[in-house]
């Protein structure tokens, strides 16, 4: 009899994809200023860094809150004993506000409709349980997060349909897109139960138009499915247009008290916005009172811990603390994005134009050999271990097709950005020469010949070297 | 929301189920202590909460520690220049401090008898996202588990809901002092084949939830054998191993594994937690600890569904490194908790009513048989209701763990100070003088032998309803959390 699950020996927990393996091998060989100047930058990592002196220094004047302390007091048995999972109520309570600071206080929550979570990965993984039944699934827009393949699908036996976008119109929702998707569910027998919006998107770092979110609003109502806006990103938006989220979009069109309303739930998580994924902070919203108790249930395999709830009570209810992170975050992250796309465009290279989110959706389909993703994934190895910078190739994100390449800039220091910046500079000219385009085909053909025994012989050498 | 009858289809069978338990009528015990908390001043006659298994006897010792170790906390003065890498930290792995100093304590929990691995250690969201995630592991839906009742009745929840694994009982009985015996798991495992259930594997909780009793070394072989033979899985929920409190004889199943014993290590998994033997609930610190490497990297790869906040494993890391102090706790809790034991069970003996003999947990098990109108469940029931309304004590009956027998009660006695104790002495005599007036007395020695007989006729009423319950606090507010609020 076999030992274990169908679970545990299956791979639909998608780590063997390269997005991981991108990680695996940065883990291997990783890039410091001083100790591994040649080594492997980081750029997979949707990670922010960028304010955490911010955060160090409310802590430095608020030294109450991670001593366990309220006005002076220990609380210190309250929070060791606090395991309801209905949540600590000042802390849903001044999450509930943050969420509504970060959306202009054009919307406001109930933190009685809030479900504290694991980080977003058990959120999402939660909502699953509570919408789909296994064989049942749910449309999400490509690309998308790689991460949705195991939480999404793994545990829960649902299946992903995707809709395709394509950079013709910048990667937009359209409406035969979606048609088209739930058609091909139909063909697959597979029931829709929902779709899934990544709002900032990851990957592509654009906020969504109203017209997109109108029409999945028309889309989930007409189906009567569910509408899932993962907003984790909600607070990374920096440049206009402004942010549109999915209860500003239901409200402005007067659907308060209709069956969408009960339909459409939110995910959360302060794992990018406060870039705190340690802490393991994720959140469902939800207007659905069924949903909202079942979650809750279900929570209890993955509650906060107590003291980052209490931690964060307090910060995320000193306002002026709030107004002005929120502010000085976004400014940051603008900067950081410039810059990035200012040293591609210095290579020749071009971004999709983004507003938000850690990172940029990079067009590298001039780079390929040929518009595959066979091609793709060659380009990716070579940027990998020749040029030295793990970034996510776009198969990783089912994107359809070849040569884009998500690449973050909000995880390392602006100098390693510069760095990196002028890795990819001299990686393209090597590759490419100025003018003559028969020139660069044949130097294409003739380098990449060179680049692929180079290719070969490196990865053969990693596959002697013990790790280092 | 007016749209229920809409919402029924578009949800989860798992989402309109049942499987949470939380519908069963023994939340009324819950209920009753929600709308009438005992406080010693402000309501002299609330409800006394013994239904809750937790342990505060040693928080002075814990806070003690924390002020003089401010740079365990990440977010003080000393401490904030680790604040970044902490918090960015989210590797399933888990920081290496933290698995080192959780391994190091498991050991010294069990008397240094036995060493732990750091790598084999998984996290998960407290020992309910442990069980719920090697059950994820180790079983497809449909098939079962053989857990010894009486069972904590949240396993009802934690291994079933959303795995759709089954469980079935291994009946335990007070004429061997509720052991379990290879006879029962031989029943059991063949019932199950014959109902054509794939049963995959064997769930313990070592010290027992809820009788309070450890197994000793014959039964642990027995057990492994047993396993062994039938090529299944032992699960040893070990999340009371620190609580033990007398004679320090408690054997973990890795000290079987360390003994002359032929056994598949593959087939051996260790549920472990801080809520009990900390009293630290709150944090959520659940631990997977397998010998299977396979289980171990699935496993891992799970724990992204349920991960320890590093601010909380930083905590608890430098916490648990510090040796000298973990060797005090550990003495001192279990020092403690005898000491309650004791109050307690001489106060319950004072007016005849006997404990099972037990030496670790949080709580006793009482044994309330002759205080039965008939040895029924709905006598039992009918028992419970009085305690809970009229003596104004949340106790937990028998029944919501699957006992086969009824009349046995869990008390926990940990979970209080010691006037409320008192208290609770008090309110017990009473009752029991009163009963003693209404029912007529009887010879002890008859009574328990006619009980075994009806026992076993009358049991198996109720058995669908007792089937769905979970009385293990959904909702446990502190006692100390209400008297704040």
């Amino acid at each position: 009899m076999k030992l274990l699950s169908r679970k545990a020996t299956c791979n639909s927990h998608g780590q063997d994809s390269s997005y991981f393996l991108g990680w695996q091998e940065y883990e291997k060989n990783p890039f410091h200023e001083v100790r591994n100047p040649a080594g492997i930058i980081q750029m997979g990592l949707a990670e922010n860094q960028l304010s955490f002196d911010i955060l160090e220094s409310w802590l430095a004047n608020n030294p109450d809150a991670a001593g366990f302390k309220r006005d002076g007091e220990s609380i210190f048995r309250e929070l060791a004993l606090f395991q309801d999972y209905n949540g600590l109520p000042s802390f849903k309570n001044a999450l509930v506000e943050f969420m509504a600071e970060i959306r202009g206080n054009k919307v406001r929550f109930d933190p009685n409709n809030l479900v504290l979570t694991a980080g977003a990965t058990s959120a999402n993984e939660t909502l699953m349980f509570c919408l789909a039944d296994p064989g049942e699934a749910f449309l999400l827009p490509t690309p998308y997060y790689p991460g949705f393949d195991r939480d999404l699908k793994w545990r829960t036996g649902v299946e992903i349909v995707p809709i395709h976008c394509s950079s013709s119109n910048g990667f937009q929702i359209t409406g035969s897109a979606l048609e088209e998707a739930y058609q091909q569910a139909q063909k697959r027998n597979l029931k829709v139960k929902g779709v899934l919006i990544t709002n900032p998107s990851n990957p592509l770092g654009t906020t969504m138009s109203r017209d997109e979110l109108n029409l999945l609003i028309s889309f989930v109502a007409a189906k009567d499915i569910h509408l899932i806006s993962d907003e984790i990103y909600s607070g990374t938006v920096f440049d206009s247009p402004s942010y549109i989220s999915i209860t500003e979009a239901l409200m402005d069109r007067n659907l308060e008290l209709t069956n969408v309303w009960d339909h459409v739930h939110i995910v959360y998580s302060l794992s990018k916005d406060l870039g705190l994924p340690g802490f393991r902070v994720g959140a469902i919203y939800s207007n659905n009172a069924t949903v909202v108790a079942a979650a809750t249930k279900m929570s209890s395999f993955g509650l906060v811990s107590s003291q980052t709830q209490y931690l964060l009570s307090v910060m995320l209810s000193d306002k002026k603390f709030t107004s002005n992170y929120i502010t000085e975050n976004q400014k940051r992250l603008k900067k950081r994005c410039d810059m990035l796309v200012s040293g591609l465009k210095n290579a020749g290279i071009g971004c999709l134009k983004s507003n938000a989110g850690l990172f940029c959706w990079v067009d590298m389909r001039h780079l390929l050999i040929s518009k595959t993703f066979e091609a793709e994934m060659e380009l990716w190895k070579k940027v990998l271990y020749e040029v030295g910078l793990n970034i996510s190739p776009g198969s990783s994100c089912h994107c359809t097709e070849p040569g884009w390449f998500r690449v973050c800039f909000a995880n390392m220091s602006e100098d390693t950005l510069n760095l990196s910046m002028q890795r990819i500079k001299s990686f393209v000219q090597s590759i490419t020469t100025d003018g003559d385009s028969r020139n660069r085909r044949q130097t294409v053909r003739n380098s990449r010949r060179r680049s692929l025994t180079k290719w070969v012989f490196r990865l053969s050498s990693y596959d002697h070297e013990p790790e280092r | 929301m007016g749209f229920t009858s809409s919402n029924q289809h578009l949800l989860s069978k798992i989402a309109t189920s049942l499987g949470h338990g939380e519908e069963s009528p023994y939340f009324d015990g819950w209920k009753a202590y929600d709308k009438d908390p005992f406080n010693p001043t402000q309501n002299p006659n609330g409800v006394i909460q013994m239904g809750l298994a937790e342990n505060p006897l040693c928080f002075d010792l814990i806070q003690e520690w924390i002020k003089k170790n401010p740079k365990a906390s990440i977010c003080t003065a000393e401490g904030v220049d680790e604040f970044k890498d902490i918090a960015i930290f989210q590797d399933y792995h888990g920081l290496p401090e933290f698995r080192n100093a959780v391994a190091k304590f498991m050991g010294r929990a069990r008397g240094g008898r036995v060493t732990f691995d750091p790598d084999r250690i998984v996290m998960s969201g407290g020992a309910t996202g442990a069980n719920e995630l090697i059950a994820f592991c180790l079983a497809d839906p449909g098939d079962a588990f053989l857990v010894p009742s009486p069972y904590y009745p949240a396993f009802d929840r934690d291994l079933k809901w959303r795995t759709g694994v089954q469980l079935v009982p291994v009946p335990c009985h007070s004429s061997n002092d509720f052991k379990i015996t290879k006879a029962a798991l031989e029943t059991a495992y063949e019932k199950a084949q014959e109902a054509n259930i794939k049963v995959k594997g064997l769930i313990i909780t070592n010290p027992s939830n809820p009788l309070g009793t450890i197994l000793d070394r014959e039964t642990l072989r027995t057990l492994v054998s047993f396993i062994n033979e039938k090529n299944i899985h032992l699960i040893c929920d070990e999340i009371y191993a620190a609580t033990v409190f007398t004679d320090s004889n408690f054997v973990s199943i890795a000290e079987i594994l360390s003994e002359d014993i032929a056994c598949n290590r593959d087939l051996i998994h260790i549920v472990y937690s801080l809520s009990k033997d900390m009293g630290l609930p709150g944090f959520r610190v659940g631990i997977v600890y397998s010998y299977n490497d396979e289980v171990v990297n699935s496993g891992r790869k799970m724990s992204s569904y349920g991960l320890v906040s590093t601010q909380t494993q930083h905590l608890i890391a430098s916490m648990l490194l510090d040796e000298e102090f973990t060797e005090r706790f550990i003495i001192e809790s279990a020092k403690r908790l005898a000491t309650r034991h004791g109050v307690f069970t001489r106060g319950l003996a004072k007016v005849n009513i006997d404990c099972l003999n037990s030496n670790a947990g949080l709580f006793c098990w009482m044994d309330l048989h002759r205080l039965l109108k008939e040895s029924t469940v709905e006598a039992e029931l009918a028992l419970w209701r009085l305690i809970i309304h009229e003596v104004k004590l949340n106790v937990s009956p028998g029944s919501s763990f699957h006992c086969s027998e009824p009349g046995w009660f869990r008390v926990c006695f940990a979970n209080m100070d010691e006037e409320t104790m008192e208290v609770a002495l008090q309110r017990i005599h009473t009752f029991v003088h009163q009963k003693e007036t209404v029912v007529p007395t009887k010879n002890k020695k008859l009574w328990r032998s006619n009980l075994r007989t009806l026992s076993f006729s009358s049991r198996r009423l109720g058995l669908d309803e007792v089937a769905l319950m979970s009385p293990h606090s959904p909702i446990p507010h502190s006692p100390l959390l209400h008297a704040r609020t």
